[in-house]
């Protein structure tokens, strides 16, 4: 390989980005946002570490996760550490193991990610992960409350609850039941059923079905047309579940759970897709994403993933949502950097001192402005009047101009 | 941000040929003849969807970043890129051909690696991975059945239509890895935010295929 000239120095990998000042500023201001309006819902912040076993990173929700997670030796014990890429299996862990009691646990957090390779296209291989996790609670009213605060973050954050928006909802039963009543296992296909359905591709489904007795594959190929509006419910009810009864609770489930997100958000178009399989191996109820128009990704998505804890454990109830927040940032209007900051001069005066930092108590940003200094950010400047250090109008800044 | 208006991303050459006679069945027709024109972007009958041609391996660049909410591409395109954010609901049927591996004829088994000439690098590390074989895989963009002529490659792993080519060039098609027609994709979230509109014209593409479930 040629060695890397020093004009290249400034590079940085595929896929890792930075944030330079007014979109930091804007990432942080949405993770604190965020984080507050968790912690009014109750949600408490907790601080998984950066790096963990992956014995316990790869397990449970983590176990899709192994060809994304980063991974080095650990000098000190010879076991293998992941760098994490996902941050739910961390909180899982954390609320099966180390948060002792049987009590309803509300967790949030936010940190930096690290994929080996961008797990879509748009997506950067160091994703900001915010999310929140409700630990101890089975019933529908925690799956009703998670994705309540997904939305009322979204809104917080200034996506618009509207038209463009899209919450799809799934159940990560259903799949399981329609599959198991196919024999398709018995067949030795179930990974390319898997594949055809996640590509929602009809050919090459009817063509792996061809190995399986029509009786029994009816549900699957049935299955592979349950997305759209919620009529699909009825649908599904009528088309899958003489084969899998099981599916009727999970049905069931879904319509309180759409009916109940109808009445609180009139405005959220919802979409159905019973053969979105993303994370099937541990969901086990209602899934759900947010999605906005143009956008492959979601802009949020989560489920529920109970007695995932059992491998640190504790067999715990589970829900929760994730988002990436430089992905969110994208999508909303960069705000205007504020222009209201105030010009001081760079002087050995106590009593410019004093005034400076009384400014800055109060909240306001004060620059000294070294050797000449201009900054745009500043309409205002310190002048002494009367003896007395004061910020005015600058001269020349008309209304916030620099 | 496009609103409204379905975009529809066509693969150029064959595959468009065989293409635009399905659309038109379908009730989309372009408002000028586009084998006429070097326009990139074609209104329709249709206000509501238009048209762009592309390379083939574009479409699903494309569709994957909702460049465009559908797309027609060869299969042998999708195996080689992989599926990830796209749907592929339909087989059109058309543009059918096989991807194989192909050698001179009277090729033996070399001794070392065997080497291989092809534009499709992940689906022959695939094929030739199933088959315990391990390949040295040589990227090129064209004329694979030089490589092997010019003892750059001991086999090619390439499309196959008539097998002319191959002929022509003292070479035979081995075996096949897949059989390729042209798939309708979608991207996701289109799905999503369009489906009653994106599902109907679904449905009349795949009324208008004569066996949509393409050769077996």
């Amino acid at each position: 390989m040629e060695k890397q000239s020093p004009a290249r120095a400034w590079q940085l990998p595929d896929g890792i980005d930075e944030l330079l000042p007014d979109a930091a500023a804007q990432v942080e201001h949405l993770r604190r946002s965020l984080l507050d309006c968790a912690s009014r819902w109750g949600y408490r912040l907790v601080t998984p570490p950066m790096v963990e076993f992956t014995d316990s990173l790869l397990v449970g929700v983590g176990e899709d996760l192994d060809l994304l997670t980063f991974k080095v030796p650990d000098q000190l014990t010879g076991r293998m550490l992941g760098l994490r890429a996902d941050m739910t299996p961390q909180v899982a862990r954390m609320d099966a193991h180390s948060l002792h009691g049987d009590q309803v646990n509300r967790l949030c957090y936010a940190g930096s990610t690290l994929h080996t390779r961008s797990g879509s296209l748009a997506a950067s291989r160091s994703p900001l992960q915010l999310g929140a996790e409700l630990y101890g609670a089975k019933g529908l009213s925690a799956d009703i409350e998670v994705i309540a605060l997904m939305l009322s973050m979204l809104d917080v954050a200034g996506v618009e609850i509207g038209q463009d928006l899209t919450l799809d909802l799934g159940h990560g039963d259903i799949f399981k039941h329609v599959l198991a009543a196919s024999g398709a296992a018995d067949a030795g296909i179930e990974s390319a059923i898997f594949d055809a359905l996640q590509r929602k591709s009809r050919p090459d489904l009817e063509r792996l079905l061809d190995q399986l007795p029509a009786s029994s594959s009816a549900g699957l190929r049935a299955l592979i047309d349950m997305h759209g509006d919620l009529e699909v419910l009825d649908r599904a009810e009528a088309e899958l579940a003489d084969a899998a009864p099981q599916i009727r609770e999970s049905l069931k489930e879904l319509r309180a759970l759409s009916t109940a997100l109808q009445t609180r958000y009139p405005d959220v178009s919802l979409y159905v897709d019973l053969a979105e399989l993303r994370g099937y191996r541990y969901h086990t109820g209602v899934v759900f994403a947010v999605y906005t128009r143009g956008l492959g990704e979601a802009l949020a998505r989560g489920g529920r993933y109970d007695n995932v804890g059992e491998v640190y454990g504790r067999a715990r109830p589970a829900t929760g949502f994730a988002t990436d927040l430089r992905l969110l940032a994208a999508q909303l209007t960069s705000k205007e950097a504020s222009r209201d900051a105030i010009a001081a001069p760079d002087l050995e005066d106590e009593n410019l001192q004093e005034a400076v930092r009384a400014l800055r108590h109060a909240g306001e940003t004060v620059i000294v402005m070294l050797d000449g200094e201009t900054d745009s950010r500043c309409s205002r400047e310190m002048t002494k009047i009367d003896g007395q250090w004061q910020p005015r109008l600058r001269r020349g800044s008309l209304g916030g101009e620099g | 941000m496009k609103t409204g208006k379905l975009t529809l991303a066509l693969t150029k050459g064959r595959i468009l040929k065989e293409t635009l006679p399905l659309l038109a069945r379908a009730g989309v027709e372009p408002l000028e003849d586009m084998s006429k024109s070097r326009k990139l972007v074609f209104p329709t009958t249709r206000d509501d969807v238009q048209l762009v041609v592309m390379r083939g391996v574009d479409v699903p660049v494309y569709v994957r970043h909702g460049a465009a909410d559908l797309g027609v591409v060869g299969k042998d395109t999708l195996l080689e890129q992989g599926s990830e954010g796209v749907y592929e609901p339909l087989d059109l049927g058309i543009a059918p051909c096989r991807l194989m591996t192909a050698a001179p004829l009277g090729f033996d088994w070399p001794a070392r690696r065997l080497r291989v000439a092809t534009k499709f690098v992940n689906v022959a590390r695939d094929y030739f991975a199933r088959r315990g074989v391990q390949v040295e895989l040589i990227k090129l963009y064209g004329a694979m059945e030089l490589a092997p002529a010019m003892q750059l490659a001991d086999m090619i792993v390439d499309i196959v239509d008539t097998g002319n080519t191959l002929r022509a060039n003292a070479m035979e098609p081995l075996d096949e890895i897949a059989r390729v027609t042209s798939r309708l994709i979608v991207n996701k979230a289109s799905l999503r935010s369009h489906h009653g509109a994106i599902n109907h014209l679904i449905d009349a593409i795949a009324a208008a295929v004569p066996d949509a479930r393409g050769p077996n």
